[in-house]
């Protein structure tokens, strides 16, 4: 590990100063200091922003929920309200990592995790994510857990987190503090860029800008899952993953809010998915019409080209599963 | 955190695996929690008390824990049996105020310790030689739950 400055930052606005001149924000660092280690990332000053007071988690007053960025995966995951309003985001952190994990990692940092793309962790191997323009060695490589929506061709890597999935289908929004003392809002959506030809910029965040919470909108009506897809039962990323939140009436489905993991540069929700399915009557065909049109631009890459049938399968299974009649 | 415990105050006992979060062996407590000791800074935890393996019992008086783990023969290197008993200490605690875990079937009833809870909520330990049934055991038996 390279030599490095350590800051514990008092205030927001210190923070973001500090970061804002090139320091990086710690959190957990349960990611960040792994890729230190390997000198993947090579900060020059860590911002420690764990004694700010960003770790509570707040009703508001339309009856969502404000989570403070520095609230961990295991409070988040364990809290009550969550458990029973929000079953999806519980669900969906709980199928991440590990207990330990789980416990140090917060809810701005899993946001802002990076990809576990071998080649990006590998500093021997080109990688445009790791080092602009020296290529992608993944695409030609060892590309089986890689992505198959929203790639270019400079970069094909997945965003790792199962939590930003389920915030993602829950239509939840990011709350940042910039340098300049504002506070914006940004949906999940707006907060990720598409790999383009800059796989290096992964946000849309400003420097020195700082995640300060995660607002959940009120609980809607339905039945909630996240379905996980891995290559063990416990301790792995997803292959393929759904967030699903579906509220049926009359027996057709009035609403399918859906997000999907391990298939994209960002956890991904397409529209066109959810038209397709609203004011239907539930069928296994209707099911693989919805999945024709979450894949119609995908791509493999020759050794991922099997998360095609199996994000398909995974969510006909999903669907079937959320649109049962209850006995 | 890892490194300040085991070569600055010489508390051996918590190991190095992976170095990077991801076999277990590093487990201790921060303030009741478990963590990976090898993925965050000394630093970073004025203040907070830190519970290691020599913290929960010592060679002449074992804790109930460390104790199954000998009679469940549930370890054979022991390499991360440190880990694993640190890891298991909270987790316990984490059933007993009621977290649920990704195979608890009903994420408001809180969950039982069942062998797949148990493994479910100790995945984050590995163990190369593979002791898992037995660990599973003395957890169980450490619990007071025998099969």
């Amino acid at each position: 590990m390279k030599p490095f400055d350590y800051i514990r930052a008092d205030s927001p606005d210190q923070a973001s100063d500090h970061a804002a001149q090139g320091g990086v924000f710690i959190a957990g660092g349960t990611n960040l200091l792994d890729l230190m280690k390997l000198e993947v990332m090579t900060p020059d000053a860590l911002i420690d922003i764990n004694r700010l007071d960003l770790n509570q988690i707040d009703e508001t007053d339309d009856g969502g929920l404000r989570i403070g960025a520095l609230v961990s995966n295991s409070d988040l995951a364990n809290d009550t309200r969550v458990r029973r309003h929000w079953p999806v985001l519980s669900r969906a952190l709980l199928a991440g990592a590990s207990g330990q994990l789980r416990n140090k990692a917060t809810t701005g940092g899993n946001l802002l995790q990076r990809t576990r793309c071998l080649y990006f962790y590998d500093r021997a191997m080109a990688c445009n994510k790791r080092e602009p323009g020296s290529g992608c060695a993944a695409r030609d490589g060892f590309n089986r857990s890689l992505a198959v929506l929203g790639t270019s061709e400079h970069c094909i890597a997945t965003h790792p987190s199962d939590m930003a999935v389920a915030m993602r289908a829950l239509g939840a929004e990011v709350e940042t503090l910039t340098r300049e003392g504002e506070t914006r809002r940004l949906t999940l959506d707006q907060l990720y860029r598409l790999p383009g030809d800059r796989p290096d910029i992964e946000t849309v965040l400003a420097p020195g800008e700082l995640i300060t919470a995660v607002v959940l909108p009120a609980p809607v009506e339905g039945r909630q899952t996240y379905r996980k897809v891995r290559d063990r039962a416990s301790y792995a990323f997803a292959l393929v993953s759904v967030a699903g939140i579906v509220e049926m009436q009359d027996g057709r489905i009035a609403r399918a809010d859906l997000a999907f993991g391990g298939l994209a540069p960002k956890p991904w929700r397409d529209a066109d998915v959810e038209a397709a399915l609203q004011g239907e009557a539930p069928s296994d065909a209707l099911f693989k019409k919805a999945a024709d049109v979450l894949l119609r631009d995908a791509q493999g890459f020759g050794e991922n080209d099997f998360k095609l049938p199996l994000a398909r399968r995974t969510l006909v299974s999903v669907l079937e599963e959320l649109t049962e009649a209850r006995r | 955190m890892l490194d300040a415990l085991r070569h600055h105050l010489g508390l051996t006992g918590s190991k190095k695996g992976c170095d990077h979060g991801q076999c277990g062996a590093c487990t201790v407590m921060v303030n009741g929690r478990r963590i990976n000791a090898c993925l965050t800074l000394a630093c970073m935890h004025d203040g907070d008390e830190v519970t290691t393996i020599e913290g929960l019992g010592q060679p002449d008086a074992l804790n109930p824990l460390q104790e199954a783990f000998v009679r469940e023969d549930g370890f054979q290197c022991g390499y991360c049996t440190p880990g694993q008993i640190c890891s298991a200490t909270a987790m316990l605690q984490e059933i007993s105020e009621g977290w649920p875990s990704h195979v608890t079937q009903d994420l408001e009833a809180g969950a039982e310790l069942t062998p797949e809870e148990i493994s479910e909520r100790m995945s984050g330990n590995l163990c190369r030689c593979s002791a898992y049934p037995n660990i599973v055991e003395a957890i169980r038996v450490a619990a007071g739950k025998q099969a």
